[in-house]
């Protein structure tokens, strides 16, 4: 229950915009194809190389764009989840001082008296509920 | 040899097309201009179409956030209510419930206005609940009232935002896109929040709201409650040589009781005989602070309408009574979802702070009042 997570399983990219992102790719290939040419060219029979610096910047703006739009739409739908940590239930025995800590149990609040110790047989009383979150390191500022 | 060969093939076919140096240097130019004209002319439609998309992006989120609450929703009435019939209709009528506030013309009794339809909205509530839910107890049906609020809240998010983001591609106007753009990140958080809050209170987990409710659960743990005011109980503890009146709302079921109602009583009990208030509630935190920071001041700490602060404020200034605040610092997220191990720390040192604060303002034999303010679900007594 605790820690699970919920995802869309249907697609929510557009199809228009994988089109535009499938021809950008593919005319950026072209001028890379073309840019590679223009270099073999250069050396077998001396063409100019200025066409294949510009074909080549093309190639690569157009890759690099296209890439990071797909990267960017897989980022987004990844991020449609609800995720929340586990909740912990800690089981304290006011006797002898056993304690466990297991997960959150519908039913389980604090001061709720469970079932008994199997140490002493005394009344075990739930003492803790809480999450722990895994921070990500923190920014330092100076302030 | 077969690439080379390719190579050179297309070579050939690049040739056919070639351009001179300083043909591209023109079509370079002529691009550079074009563009430059393109964004005088065009430059504020094209920044209010990458708005759109990024509050088209966020209102797929909170679509996707809405009805996952719906679900879980759905889901546990039908769990634990276990109704005979489908639910699911009475939920959706049950999202579009909305309470009109009452008409401040003239401010004289607003705050009795207010509770009046705050109690008949709180009634109404608990009686759909309960038809929904048949099979549920009294804490059960908190729990899942709380759970029904806090999608009905995702609701509300989705449809205002959603409202904003069509009125803004039907006008065009940059202003409504701007603004709307502008406090989505916030309101972003706001939504998880309630999306993680949603999941606690279907399963009955302590929220960090609970934090003031927990301290005084922790100081009454043990000794004997009565019914105070409606939800609220109030323990008799010895504490320091002095005797306080402990008041929480009754939990483990979700509600935040009527603490007005409980200190005003326990003041009237005891004839305005009390040398101090103390109470103890979570408070939002600024950026920077450290979550579970506890900090310490004067005045009725507790939030909601207003109407049970007033009501505090009142019985203190009849009896001239001093009052102490002692707060926990969290974030509006922390606040609503499963209580966070640090604020959970941070109960003794609050414990600490305000033994400290009776000490100080009272001598041995006075009577206090402790009240720990906040949602009581997950935490009993």
């Amino acid at each position: 229950m605790s820690g699970t997570s919920a995802s869309t399983t249907t697609s929510r990219i557009s199809s228009f915009v994988i089109l535009i992102v499938l021809i950008t790719l593919a005319l950026s290939l072209v001028a890379l194809i073309f840019a590679a040419a223009v270099v073999v060219g250069y050396f077998k029979v001396g063409t100019d190389l200025t066409g294949a610096y510009v074909l080549l910047a093309l190639g690569f703006l157009g890759i690099a764009i296209s890439t990071y739009v797909l990267a960017e739409t897989r980022r987004r739908l990844s991020k449609l989840k609800i995720v929340i940590p586990p909740v912990m239930t800690t089981v304290e025995c006011r006797k002898c001082g056993v304690k466990n800590v297991r997960e959150f149990q519908r039913g389980d609040y604090i001061f709720k008296e469970t079932d008994p110790c199997q140490k002493c047989s005394d009344k075990m009383l739930i003492t803790a509920i809480y999450r722990e979150v895994k921070e990500k390191e923190k920014e330092r500022f100076p302030f | 040899m077969s690439l080379i060969t390719a190579l050179l093939t297309a070579q050939t076919k690049v040739d056919q097309f070639a351009i001179s140096t300083g043909d591209w240097s023109w079509i370079l130019n002529i691009a550079f201009y074009g563009f430059f004209i393109v964004f005088i002319f065009y430059g504020q439609r094209i920044q209010m179409y990458v708005m759109l998309r990024e509050v088209e992006v966020s209102l797929y989120k909170l679509k996707f956030i809405k009805e996952e609450g719906r679900k879980i929703t759905v889901e546990t009435i039908k769990e634990v209510g276990k109704p005979q019939s489908d639910p699911t209709d009475k939920i959706d009528r049950f999202l579009e419930y909305f309470t009109i506030g009452p008409q401040n013309l003239d401010p004289a009794g607003v705050v009795w206005k207010l509770e009046h339809i705050l109690d008949v909205r709180d009634t109404r509530f608990k009686d759909e609940v309960k038809l929904m839910a048949p099979a549920s107890d009294e804490t059960q049906v908190n729990n899942l009232e709380n759970t029904l609020e806090a999608a009905s809240a995702l609701n509300f998010i989705y449809k205002v935002i959603r409202h904003y983001y069509l009125l803004g591609k039907k006008t065009l106007s940059l202003y409504v896109i701007m603004q709307i753009q502008m406090i989505l990140p916030l309101v972003m958080r706001e939504a998880e929040a309630y999306a993680s809050a949603l999941k606690a209170f279907a399963y009955g987990q302590p929220i960090g709201d609970g934090a003031g409710a927990l301290v005084a659960a922790r100081l009454m743990h043990g000794y004997e409650t009565r019914k105070v005011a409606k939800d609220c109980v109030v323990a008799t503890v010895p504490y320091e040589g002095r005797t306080a009146f402990v008041i929480k709302a009754e939990g483990p079921g979700g509600n935040v009781g009527k603490p007005g109602d409980a200190i005003k009583a326990v003041i009237e009990e005891n004839e305005g005989k009390i040398a101090t208030v103390v109470m103890i509630d979570a408070a939002l935190k600024l950026e920077g602070e450290e979550l579970g920071e506890v900090a310490e001041g004067v005045g009725a700490a507790i939030g909601g309408p207003g109407v049970d602060q007033y009501k505090i404020e009142d019985s203190l200034l009849k009896y001239h009574i001093s009052v102490n605040a002692v707060v926990i610092k969290e974030d509006i997220g922390d606040a609503v979802s499963p209580l966070r191990k640090e604020v959970f720390d941070s109960i003794d040192k609050v414990i600490e702070r305000v033994k400290q604060v009776v000490v100080e303002k009272t001598k041995e034999g006075d009577k206090v009042i402790i009240a720990g303010i906040g949602n009581s679900i997950g935490i009993g007594q």
